[in-house]
């Protein structure tokens, strides 16, 4: 395969330092203002380039049969529930296990990854921060998804991916940067937290996002302290993320976030929170965010741990 | 499983999606998706009479009727982008239609989980296919005592 050593200067400067194998999308004022300019990508910029070596598009998709009525050509499916979770043990694959699903994806180590799905891409967020648990480093999102893609016009087809696999190398999965356990998430107490679910999840009024099924979890309302940030917050009119500008006054002027704050972001089962973890991530640069993906269904439901209802972020417990 | 409360229909559905292989099975389930009827017209502009199916993520309403000779029909809604939820729709609809109520009533809860899906598709969709089975039943219960 066809390595561009050049781009890895490039992208350097003008990301925080991934090195990347497919030079990254320079082409929206947008991207421009964020953190990580090169962790998006445009619509046109990856229609440009769609069969480029080193590139792999992947859909990831809320569901499991969508990617079938029709994907962008040569995008190959990677499935949450089948694929990146543990079939047994609430937790992802292993190093193992994700080295023969990249390798059975036709992905390389260093292969440039651009993930789209519907939704407004909470599922291809989700599989953006499990690629990172494994630190495979140039993961990109098609900024709008899926729907962006479809409502541009661009195409799509029902034809079958051709793959060619490869060897994607055993890595440890690292958990310790992006990832929070519940007893993480009780030592975090007092830095800030972001519940991103619904206002109706975050008060105790229901254990569930509107209108989806129930999960399983005893106990409503939400863990002390955290702000409330709907996930949908981040996404514009067209679908895509929003500008810096509002961004910022979302989490910063909003919620209070400041350089140098130690994050986690959470949910019901941790994707929307992904989305989430992405805009702080990636778009406004906070250095040390996580994702706790054990999230209200973990929480809600654990023995003695304590829970706030209400409007009101509420006091942390003193230990 | 006892096979002799499962109506030929089901019984046949069944059948096929366990003779194919798993991503085969998927493929199946999508032909199910494009072949869900629309919904005859004078329920489509009757929200009321259509009930939402909670257990299902995506929004999917289902309308069972019992004749005047104790013919269940069942139809249903789901968008385009739900094909998984079309799917399970259009097994059921129709699986269950033309069934007396009495048949209906004995289809067997775990239905969902016979048809070879749980792994390709996962437990927690197929919840989705239980709770619209369950809601079907319900209704011809309803609507049968009426």
């Amino acid at each position: 395969m066809v390595r561009c050593p050049p781009y890895a200067a490039l992208s350097a400067a003008l990301t925080e330092e991934f090195s990347v194998t497919v030079e990254i999308d320079t082409t929206s004022p947008k991207f421009a203002d964020y953190a990580e300019p090169g962790r998006l990508v445009t619509g046109e910029w990856l229609e440009q380039r769609l069969g480029r070596p080193g590139l792999v598009v992947v859909e990831s998709d809320e569901d499991v049969l969508l990617y079938e009525t029709g994907h962008i050509p040569g995008a190959v499916k990677v499935d949450w529930h089948t694929e990146l979770n543990d079939p047994v043990v609430r937790d992802y694959v292993d190093g193992d296990g994700f080295a023969r699903l990249l390798s059975s994806k036709g992905i390389a180590r260093d292969d440039t990854v651009v993930i789209y799905g519907d939704k407004n891409n909470w599922w291809a967020a989700y599989a953006l921060w499990v690629f990172s648990l494994f630190g495979h480093e140039d993961v990109r999102l098609l900024d709008g998804g899926r729907d962006k893609w479809i409502a541009e016009g661009r195409p799509v087809t029902t034809d079958k991916t051709v793959v060619e696999p490869t060897q994607y190398p055993v890595v440890d999965r690292d958990d310790s940067l992006l990832r929070a356990y519940k007893d993480d998430v009780l030592a975090h107490l007092g830095n800030p937290l972001i519940d991103v679910r619904s206002p109706e999840e975050y008060s105790g009024e229901r254990t569930t996002a509107p209108a989806y099924p129930e999960e399983g979890a005893l106990r409503a309302g939400h863990i002390p302290s955290a702000q409330s940030v709907p996930w949908g917050k981040a996404v514009a009119e067209d679908g895509g993320f929003k500008s810096r500008e509002e961004l910022d006054a979302i989490y910063r002027d909003g919620a209070g976030l400041k350089d140098g704050d130690k994050i986690v972001a959470y949910c019901r089962i941790g994707e929307r929170s992904s989305h989430t973890w992405f805009v702080l991530k990636h778009l406004l640069g906070f250095d040390d965010v996580r994702n706790y993906d054990g999230s209200w269904t973990e929480w809600g439901s654990a023995v003695r741990v304590p829970i706030v209802s209400g409007t009101e972020p509420g006091e942390v417990p003193s230990r | 499983m006892s096979d002799n409360t499962l109506p030929a229909r089901l019984a046949e559905i069944r059948d096929e999606f366990l003779e194919l292989d798993e991503p085969d099975r998927l493929q199946l389930l999508l032909e199910f998706s494009q072949e869900l009827p629309a919904v005859p017209a004078r329920y489509a502009d009757h929200p009321e009479l259509q009930e939402r199916v909670a257990e299902c993520q995506s929004p999917v309403y289902i309308v069972v009727t019992v004749d005047g000779d104790g013919l269940v029909a069942m139809h249903a809604t789901a968008p385009a982008e739900a094909p998984t939820t079309r799917g399970f729709a259009s097994i059921l609809a129709q699986g269950l239609t033309g069934l007396t109520a009495d048949e209906v009533l004995a289809v067997p809860d775990d239905f969902p989980q016979s048809i070879g899906l749980t792994r390709a598709v996962s437990p927690l969709r197929i919840a989705g296919m239980t709770g619209m089975l369950m809601r079907a039943k319900r209704q011809v219960r309803a609507k049968r005592a009426v």
